[in-house]
């Protein structure tokens, strides 16, 4: 048992919360994917903050979940928006930006 | 050859060209307001740059006076002064410009009373005079070249009067074409002198002409010469002159007789030093004067309208001028004279047809003349006087000058000499049949008028001038050669004349003269006098006269020579940049636009795919970290 | 500083346990069809991850992400999905060709990699610990603040800002504008329900129903549900009522029934939405 333990499982979410965001077809799922890749950075924060015995880490982590608080209110409200004039949640709806 | 500064009233030379400008700008800029008193304006400026002129030549005394003005170029080594050359030369020169000027704008009061553009024809033959002037006044070759892109405009304009008229606008661009043609040879030969001599004032090129290499002197007297053929509408560029008849008859008589088409014969005359450093551009000179004189006095007589005949005979004229100039010394002052009598009788005469033609409501055809003798008494008086005037009747004008030029040419003493005076013989007797087969088919015989034609004679203020002009016609020439010699005021400009050794007496030279002339004239009342003259022109006629109606084919040279090849040359040019040019550039442009549009195909606008696409690029980023940290 | 902080047994186990637990609350994240299943995975792998980080001398970071994330965030969500209709259920079909291979080779390529990387850079460094920065005199939470209000304190700042400019973007965002003068008095709309054929009022829901969810529309005498009483916005239940409704398609499609958030009138006349 050591710190890369914890690393390596921030690894795989995050690989898990990445192909979820190219797989899923739904806003919020998509988002939901997006907010599980943050939560892993956290984790990968505050072990290195462990390991390296400083607390920068854990502020680092503190910021990464303001600033992912802001992201889901205004990501949220974009949703809401977005539904109110498709009728959809879905992101293959959203698909003007196009050639 | 030294010029002094200015002194009196000739400092305000400059005034000659700035009274003229003045009124085109004011008339203008001044819009229909001045449309009640524009001719007026338009006229008094002319009559003032008269008086001034005059007050001018007066005090002139035979010296050359030089009004500097400011500085005009001032580039690196190009350094041009805007100047004034005022010598007995540009004196003549302002005199004749001022004078048939300020008696046409006259004549134009009442030739153009019924035109709703009077104040612009006004403007135009103002601005037309202040650029004549610029171009006899002018100190040095850009000046000339301002004047004479000037008098190109104004001459462009006024042919094109009636520009509602396709014949008048067609005419207009032929001429104003055939101008750039002469131009360029022109603009070619001042490039020459400013980079072989650096500088291009009238008495920096002349006094260095002599250290010039012969082949560069010449390249520029032939250059000189196109632009001087340009203008003056000589051979090989003679074609525009007859088209330009179609701008009013006031513009004919002053610029396309009396004075613009006369500005080569003053380029190759201010011009003597740089052709006395080369005999063959001075032959060539001589050669463009023998072909166009007989080229106009053989059209002249074939054609049908009154004017074309009179453009055809200013055609030839000025070639008599231009085989003057280019006999050398002997010739210059003959050539002027004749330019300056030519002036005379020649505006006398298209002021007369004017009056014919405002008569007959602006008909041109003489076939449907005749009879007018009685009618239009005075316009046959002095255009009767003219007549004989031109054709070198004794003691008119005419005879003094034309023979002069003869003589000049039989002077030369050797077998060109010969050649070119019974040339210059055998043309006067031509001159002599066209113009009197005119005045038969106007003045004489049975009235052919169009049905509802009722001739009157003209208003005093277009007769007033013609019966001043016929005077001149009848005095000038004595005036200019026996009373008060034009050899001897010239004198500072060509140097003494020289003591002429003639090789023909001048009384056998006058007689031969006379009686081919009168010879001529017998012919035309055989031809035409004596018959009745159709109303239509017949049809079946012998080659010589089908070619001269047709001018000796100049047009149709001109087409199959120039424009059929260039009209080749452009639609190749034409076919290469579409496909060519246009291909190479349409092709890479396709290529791009089309391989763009398909890299544009996988942006599909899912933001999966786009997501994808960057969780791609991490796998490699954090492949290549691994690659390079583990090795 | 203690060089090496040696990992006791206790923390393998709650790794061991709570691991595996985070790991499938993330997969059941991405494979369960249903979105509010989704959200309840992941806040089943938020609260391990919030366990891991009081396990890591994280205590204030560990309740913050239990408070914060799952407790707000995540109560977000679900109102969010509530709010745009539990119909997004997705498809089983991928849409786009090649999405699903691609995303999974590449994300098992990208967990290889990362997942190598990391355990060939990691392996057997030294542990400080934290208890040289915190511990019997000073609390977590006391280090935490003294960092955060001294070397932190622009970027503190920076994120009230940040916060603020986040609020005000989500309620402009949701804010439906309606133009002044638009809103119909009182007066207008009784006038316009006496002009239809129904002026009395709609049936409320769950009449005749057995239960009484605003999801359970009315039911006509004759047993059809009566649309007239379908509340707006949520996706109207099956009855299990007898008789048994003549068919669901008369009900329309969820979608035709959903109208909440329409601002459109009502096809209902004399909808009740105004």
């Amino acid at each position: 048992m050591s710190l890369t333990h914890y690393l390596v499982l921030a690894a795989i979410l995050f690989t898990i919360g990445a192909v979820g965001v190219l797989v899923r077809r739904n806003a919020i799922v998509v988002f939901m994917c997006v907010e599980l890749m943050l939560n892993s950075v956290n984790l990968t924060l505050v072990t290195f903050a462990r390991a390296s015995g400083t607390l920068d880490g854990q502020v680092m982590a503190f910021f990464v979940m303001v600033v992912a608080a802001a992201e889901v209110v205004v990501g949220l409200a974009i949703i809401m928006s977005l539904f109110r004039t498709r009728r959809s949640a879905s992101v293959d709806d959203a698909n003007l930006l196009k050639y | 050859m030294d010029t002094a500064p200015a002194d009196g009233l000739i400092t305000s030379a400059w005034l000659l060209i700035a009274l003229p400008l003045a009124g085109a700008a004011v008339l203008l800029l001044g819009g229909r307001r001045t449309d009640r008193w524009g001719h007026l304006l338009g006229t008094g400026t002319v009559v003032a740059a008269f008086v001034l002129g005059l007050l001018c030549t007066l005090q002139l005394d035979g010296r050359r006076l030089d009004v500097d003005l400011f500085t005009f170029v001032a580039t690196g080594s190009l350094d041009v002064q805007a100047g004034l050359l005022f010598d007995p030369l540009s004196a003549v020169f302002v005199l004749l410009i001022t004078g048939v000027g300020a008696l046409i704008h006259v004549y134009s009061i009442g030739y153009m009373a019924h035109d709703p553009r009077r104040r612009r024809f006004f403007a135009y033959l103002n601005l037309f005079v202040a650029a004549m002037l610029l171009l006899v006044l002018g100190d040095n070759f850009v000046a000339l070249y301002v004047g004479w892109e000037g008098v190109g405009l104004a001459s462009y304009l006024l042919i094109a009067f009636w520009h509602e008229r396709p014949s008048a606008a067609t005419a207009a661009k032929k001429a104003f074409i055939m101008n750039r043609v002469g131009d360029v040879g022109l603009a070619l030969a001042i490039f020459l002198m400013f980079a072989q001599l650096g500088t291009v004032s009238y008495d920096g090129v002349f006094g260095a002409v002599g250290t010039l290499a012969g082949g560069t002197v010449t390249a520029i007297g032939l250059l000189l010469l196109l632009g001087a053929c340009g203008k003056s509408g000589q051979f090989p560029l003679q074609a525009w002159l007859p088209d330009a008849m179609e701008g009013p008859t006031p513009v004919s008589a002053l610029i396309h007789a009396a004075t613009m088409v006369t500005a080569g014969v003053y380029l190759i005359a201010r011009c003597a030093p740089v052709y006395d450093a080369t005999p063959t551009a001075r032959a060539a000179v001589l050669a463009v004067g023998a072909i166009t004189l007989m080229i106009g006095a053989i059209a002249g007589c074939a054609q049908d309208d009154i004017k074309k005949v009179l453009a055809y005979s200013t055609v030839s004229q000025i070639g008599y001028m231009f085989l003057a100039v280019g006999l050398g010394p002997v010739g210059y002052v003959a050539g002027l004279a004749h330019l300056l009598t030519h002036g005379f009788f020649k505006a006398g005469l298209f002021l007369g047809a004017g009056s014919v033609m405002h008569a007959m409501d602006d008909d041109v055809d003489m076939r449907r003349f005749g009879g007018l003798a009685s009618r239009m008494k005075v316009t046959f008086v002095t255009f009767g006087l003219g007549y004989l005037a031109l054709i070198g009747f004794p003691f008119l004008s005419g005879f003094y000058t034309k023979d002069a030029i003869i003589e000049a040419a039989f002077d030369r003493g050797d077998g060109w000499g010969y050649l070119l005076g019974g040339i210059a013989i055998l043309a006067a007797g031509l001159t002599a049949f066209y113009m009197t087969r005119l005045m038969l088919m106007t003045f004489f015989g049975r009235p052919r008028w169009e049905p509802g034609v009722h001739p009157h004679e003209s208003p005093s203020v277009m007769t007033a001038p013609m019966v001043l002009l016929a005077v001149g016609s009848v005095l000038a020439g004595f005036l200019l050669v026996v009373a008060f010699p034009l050899e001897e005021w010239l004198t500072p400009v060509f140097g003494e004349p020289e003591a002429a050794e003639h090789v023909v007496a001048p009384l056998v030279v006058s007689i031969l003269v006379t009686v081919v002339m009168a010879l001529g004239v017998l012919t035309a009342w055989l031809f035409v006098g004596r018959r009745e003259v159709p109303v239509t022109a017949p049809v079946r006629v012998s080659p010589v006269t089908r070619a001269a109606r047709r001018a000796l084919y100049a047009d149709a040279v001109n087409e199959s020579l120039f424009m059929r090849p260039g009209q080749w040359l452009t639609r190749a040019l034409v076919f290469v940049d579409n496909r060519g040019v246009d291909g190479a550039v349409n092709g890479l442009a396709a290529t791009l636009g089309g391989s763009s549009s398909r890299l544009g195909r996988t942006q599909t606008g899912f933001v999966r795919s786009y997501a994808l696409s960057m969780l791609g690029g991490a796998v490699v980023v954090a492949g290549a970290l691994l690659a390079v940290t583990a090795g | 500083m203690n060089p090496d902080v040696v990992i006791g047994t206790g923390e393998a186990v709650v790794f061991w346990v709570l691991g595996p637990i985070a790991l499938a609350g993330a997969l059941g994240m991405v494979l369960s069809r249903n979105a509010v299943h989704s959200a309840l995975w992941l806040v089943n792998t938020m609260l391990a991850l919030g366990v891991f980080y009081v396990v890591q001398e994280a205590p204030f970071l560990g309740a913050v992400q239990i408070i914060v994330y799952t407790g707000a965030i995540m109560i977000l969500f679900l109102f969010v999905l509530m709010l745009v209709g539990r119909d997004s259920s997705d498809s089983v079909v991928e849409t786009l060709r090649g999405q699903r291979v691609a995303a999974i080779v590449l994300g098992l390529g990208f967990a290889g990699l990362v997942g190598a990387g990391i355990a060939r850079a990691t392996q057997g460094i030294p542990v400080a610990g934290l208890a040289a920065v915190q511990g019997a005199e000073t609390s977590n939470i006391e280090a935490i603040a003294e960092v955060l209000f001294t070397r932190y304190l622009l970027a503190f700042e920076v994120t009230s800002a940040l916060l603020i400019t986040a609020a005000v973007g989500a309620m402009v965002l949701a804010h439906i504008e309606r133009e002044p003068g638009t809103r119909p008095t009182q007066k207008e709309l009784s006038r316009a329900r006496f002009l239809t054929d129904r002026p009395q009022t709609l049936p409320g829901p769950g009449v005749f129903a057995r239960g009484n969810s605003v999801a359970a529309p009315a039911l006509l005498p004759d047993g059809r549900l009566a649309e007239d009483s379908f509340a707006t916005g949520i996706e109207p239940q099956e009855v299990e009522q007898m008789p048994r409704p003549t068919g669901r398609a008369e009900l329309g499609t969820p979608d035709a029934a959903l109208g909440t958030l329409d601002p459109a009138p009502s096809d209902v006349p004399g909808g009740r939405d105004r």
